[in-house]
Parts: C-alpha cells; structure tokens; sequence
C-alpha cells in the first residue's frame, strides 16, 4: 500500500484536484436543473442545451473582447456577459412560449417538450458556431498556475480550476442558501415549490416566480456553460452529455435538495476523475454507476425526503 | 413468445376506442407499405427501419400505458443490435440471431427489470436513461471488444441457409421487420386486452387499488417490462441487419428519446401508431435532411411540439377522429 501511494500518490492528488473543479461545474448546472423542477415541476431536458450555448457564447464573447485588444482578463467579463445574455433571452422565451403551455399536463409529455427544445437548440448551436471544435482559454490562462503542495511532490494545477471554479460554485451555493432562506423573493419561490396552490391562494403571482425561477435556472446553466468554457474545447454534444451528468447528480441528491446537490456533485466529480487516472475506460460509466447505488439503496435520493405515494 | 397470448386476438376488446376497425388499417398499412417500398425502392431500407423501430416503440408503448416512460430504452435494441453484429462471423444465420437477439434483450429486461419496477415516474426515466448510459460507455471505451464509436460492420449472413443478392436480401430483410412488426403489433393488442395489460392502466390511474385488489403491480409493470425489451432487443436485430453496422450511438439516450418521440408522434392508443409514428419519423427525417442537412434535427423537434401542444393524441389519434367524423 505504502508503495502503491508512493508511486499513485501524485495522480490521486491531481485525480483530486481535478475532480474538485469538475464537481464545481457540474453542481452549477444540476443546482439550476434542481431549481427549476422545484417549481416547474418539470425536468428540463433543455436544460444541457442552455449549458453547451453558455460556453460557446462565452467563448465567442471573448474571442471579440480579445480582438478588440482588451487584455485576456477581460474574458471574465465574457463568461459573466454570456451567462446573463443566454439566461436573459432564451430563459423567459422558452417558458413564455413553450412551457407555459404544459403546467399540469402528463409528465411524459412534459418531457418530451423539453426534449423537442433539446433537439432544437442542439441545431440552433450548430447553426451557429458550427461543428468544429472552438477553443477559448484565455481566462484560464491568464490567471497562471499555482504548485500545490501534495505530500513531498508540488503539483502544478490552474489557478482557475483551483480557485474560480470551486470559488464560484460555493459562492452560488452559499447565494442561493441566503437567498432562498432569508429573502423574501427566495421564501416565495420555496413557498411555491412547497405548495403551489396554497402559495397562490395567499396571494402570490405563481406565474412570476415561475418565469423568475427558469430564467434564474437557466442562467445558472449558462455560467456553468460559460466557465466551462476556457478548460475544454467545445464541440457538439457537450449539452447531450452535461444533461445527463446533471440528472445523475439531481437524482442522487434527491429531487430539490441544494446542499445535497453540492455533496452528490462532489461525490461524482471525485469519482469521475478518480477513475479517469486509474480506470479510464469505465470514466464515464462511474457518475451513473454511483447514481443507481445510491438510488438501490435510498430510492428517494441520498438527501431526499420520501414522499407518500398518493392513495 | 407464449402460445397463451395467441388465442385473444380474435376477441374484440370492448373498449369504445377499439370500435374501429384496426385489423383492416393494419393490413391497408402493410400493403402501402409494400406497394411503396416496391414503387420506390431506396424507400425499402427507410421503411424497413421504421418498421424495425415501430417494433421497439411499441414497448414504449406497453410502458406509457402504464403511465412511465424509459428514457433509455434504446438499450435494449443496442442489445440486439450488438448480438448480431458480436456473432454473425461465427453464426451468421439471420433467422437464428433474431431470437437470441429478442431473447438477450429480454433477458437484460428481466435483470434491470426486477429492481427497476421499484420506482415511477421520474425516477423510472432516470434510471433507464442512467443505465442505457452505462450500457453505451461502455460501447464506447471498450474499444477491443466493440471497436468504440467507429462501430462493427456486420459481416455476410445467411437467411434460411441461403445467401441472398442484394436486392433479394432488401426484400427478405423488409418482410421479416413486417412480419414482426405485425405478430407483435397482434400479441401486443392481445396483451393490452388481458387482464395483466389492463392493470397496467391500473398503475397510471390508481396503483393503490390494485394492491387492495391484490393484483401487485410490480408483477405487472415487470412483465411489461420484459416484454418491451423483448421486442427492443428484435428491434435491434433488424437495425442491424439492415444498416450492417452498429455504433455505440444506439444506447445513447437520444436515441431513446426518439423512440418515445415516435410513440408520442403515432400516439399511444392504438398498436398501430408505433408504426405511424415510425414511418412518418423516418420519412420526415429523410427528407428534412436531404433538404436541411443541417437543421433536420430542428425539424423533427419542431414536429414535435406542435403534435405535443395541437395534437395531443398523436396521429393515431388524428386518423381515428377523422374517421369518426365521417363516420
């Protein structure tokens, strides 16, 4: 064992580090998917689409910036601009025209909505910026790289991996936990999640908060796109496979937990990267393999309430 | 598959919505069918497609009756489609590696199928989208075995013994998914009229009564279960057979999308709108991306909304109000 570390010690630190970033984003994309089920009702499987658009337009936001001569730091404002921007357009659009329709209808149907905004948007993004893979790190890049210290090794390891991404994920978190705890706007859109029509009949504009509540989810997906964006390059699909990561990771947690959302993030993060330096080839099975133990055993999630069947 | 089902077709389930009279639409379908495949014949490998996915729609079918939908359900035609494609060099007779096909995917069914009937609804989609994932990583990364993403090409088979020329196989190929597509499309009516596919409704509406009535509705949801990846897996075989390539892209969970796309698209009344809908997705996906190479993804999800949000009982659904109409 004492060997085996010695030799493995290095990757199990990188496979740590690395997994700590990718959870970060993972868990701002499922806290948005989560959010949004809360109060929809409905689970968006858009919600990737609005995920894969955040980063490409992130990235062409800061390709812009950095043509314009603005120095590569500018490409903060880039992600914050693209997240806001995808967030602000097609969050009230998608439900004011689409799923507005659907509140209360069958859950498959509900489904396939979304499904069919899955499909569109995935053309919509090659419409746009096209098939070839576009590549974008100046953010990263400009921030350097930290040694982080790891027994009697250094390892190298992005300053914006190591602290933007966590940095922001636990800011949301934390943001999140405050806002819909101690705001008023926050304890409406719990009230509606809680109980919507009790919520209504109190006085509250169920419409508004849902509109509110999707284009917030939406955003969130779109800066989990955006600071994505400068560590991989994007290709068609990266929607495709962020949603499911999502649902993984929502479904482990339990439907509407936020807190939980953050540990079963973590979970599948650190599982992931754990197996991409011992076991690539079963890398992208591990999320889901944790997600069907997890549900094996609490059917309602790690963190989720049971709910009583109706009679 | 078992005798038993065999006896029910001829009795008419007494069920207003089953008045019309199906039997012969299917038989009119069919003959479209054949004449359109004999009129134009690159039609001949689309409508043997559709016919092949009907097949698999149709236990998406089995499964929305009872009120859950698989968002993974594409894994058990990759099943089938691979059990071709892994034997054909040392079995290459069609007619036997369409049962063992069938049988593995249903075999699989069985074994997700006894802890999965636990869960409803959202967790029933997640699940089986969760585990088609696992099924198409796994595709994907063990490259040794299944050559990744590039896919295996499915070597020479023989049909009865014989080897067929192309244009022979086309059609042998293209009876066999219409043979099929019509003995399931009966014992799927048959079995939506028994008792045990009538509880199914059962456990959309109300499953508390059932377990009052003692019938459990895990023992029900499970056979449905089984025999929707029955059917998947035969599906697949014919994919196979017919592309003579398969690809991890079969398990991936928009594939299972699209099945239940289809079975939305047809609509889920009837045994026949699988195929409906099958025939009128692979037609519209092949000419929307002959005409929009690079939008026919658009298309097909816009179709779908407006069925979703106009039409709600798919096309099916649209024939049969129209025919009442004149009626």
């Amino acid at each position: 064992m004492g060997q085996w570390f010695a030799e493995n010690g290095l990757l199990i630190g990188l496979a740590l580090l690395d997994g700590l970033a990718y959870a970060a984003l993972v868990f701002m994309v499922a806290v948005g998917l989560n959010m949004v089920f809360g109060v929809l009702r409905i689970v968006n499987v858009a919600h990737g689409s609005l995920f894969a658009i955040g980063a490409y337009a992130a990235a062409s936001i800061g390709l812009f910036l950095a043509s314009l001569g603005l120095p590569p730091i500018a490409g903060f404002a880039a992600l914050l601009l693209a997240a806001a921007l995808v967030g602000g357009i097609l969050g009230p659009l998608i439900e004011r025209l689409v799923l507005r329709r659907i509140y209360g209808q069958e859950e498959v149907l509900q489904l396939l909505v979304t499904f069919a905004l899955f499909m569109i948007l995935e053309d919509v993004q090659k419409l746009i910026w096209g098939v070839q893979p576009i590549f974008q790190d100046a953010p990263m890049k400009a921030l350097g790289t930290v040694d982080v210290p790891f027994g009697e090794d250094v390892i190298p390891f992005t300053a914006y991996q190591l602290f933007v991404l966590p940095g922001v994920a636990l800011a949301t978190l934390a943001g999140l936990a405050w806002f819909l705890r101690r705001t008023l706007t926050g304890r409406v859109i719990v009230a509606v999640t809680t109980d919507k029509e009790a919520a209504m009949a109190m006085g509250i504009d169920a419409a508004k908060v849902t509109l509110l509540t999707f284009t917030f989810g939406a955003a969130l997906a779109a800066l989990g796109g955006a600071l994505a964006s400068p560590t991989t390059s994007l290709v068609p699909g990266i929607g495709a496979q962020t949603i499911v990561l999502s649902f993984a990771v929502v479904a482990t947690a339990g439907l509407g937990q936020i807190e939980g959302a953050a540990i079963s993030a973590l979970m599948i993060g650190l599982g992931r990267s754990i197996a991409v330096y011992l076991a690539p080839e079963f890398e992208v099975v591990v999320p889901y393999l944790i997600m069907v133990a997890v549900l094996l055993i609490r059917p309602q999630g790690l963190f989720g309430r049971l709910e009583t069947r109706r009679v | 598959m078992s005798a038993s089902d065999r006896d029910a077709p001829g009795v008419a389930a007494p069920r207003p919505s089953m008045r019309l009279p199906e039997a012969g639409l299917a038989l009119a379908g069919a003959a479209a069918l054949v004449l359109a495949a004999w009129a134009v014949p690159w039609l001949k490998f689309v409508l043997t497609i559709a016919l092949a996915k009907g097949v698999a729609v149709l236990g998406i079918l089995l499964l929305l009756r009872a009120g859950q939908v698989s968002f993974g359900h594409s894994m058990f035609l990759a099943v089938g489609a691979y059990t071709v494609a892994f034997l054909a060099p040392a079995v290459p007779e069609a007619l036997l590696l369409l049962p063992l096909g069938a049988l593995l995917g249903g075999l699989l069914g069985l074994v997700i199928g006894l802890f999965i009937v636990r869960y409803r609804d959202i967790f029933f989609s997640m699940l089986n989208l969760a585990l088609s994932m696992v099924l198409y990583s796994l595709l994907e990364k063990l490259y040794d075995l299944t050559k990744g993403t590039d896919g295996i090409r499915v070597s020479a088979l023989t049909f009865a013994g014989a080897v067929p020329d192309r244009e022979t196989q086309e059609w042998v190929m293209f009876g066999l998914a219409l043979a099929l597509a019509l003995g399931f499309g009966l014992l799927v009516r048959a079995y939506l009229a028994s008792p045990m596919g009538r509880a199914l409704a059962g456990i959309k509406t109300r499953e508390t009564r059932l377990e009052f009535m003692g019938v459990s509705a895990r023992r029900v949801l499970l056979f449905a279960y089984v025999f929707s990846a029955v059917m998947g897996g035969a599906a697949g075989t014919l994919v196979a057979m017919t592309t003579r390539h398969v690809t991890p892209q079969l398990a991936y969970w928009t594939s299972s999308g699209e099945l239940v796309f289809i079975a939305i698209l047809g609509g889920a009344g009837s045994a026949l709108g699988p195929f409906l809908g099958a025939t009128a997705f692979e037609l519209v996906r092949v000419y929307a991306a002959a005409a929009v190479a690079d939008a026919w993804q658009m298309i097909l999800g816009g179709v779908l909304l407006l069925v979703i949000l106009f039409a709600p009982g798919g096309l099916w659904g649209m024939l049969t109000s129209r025919l009442r109409g004149r009626a």
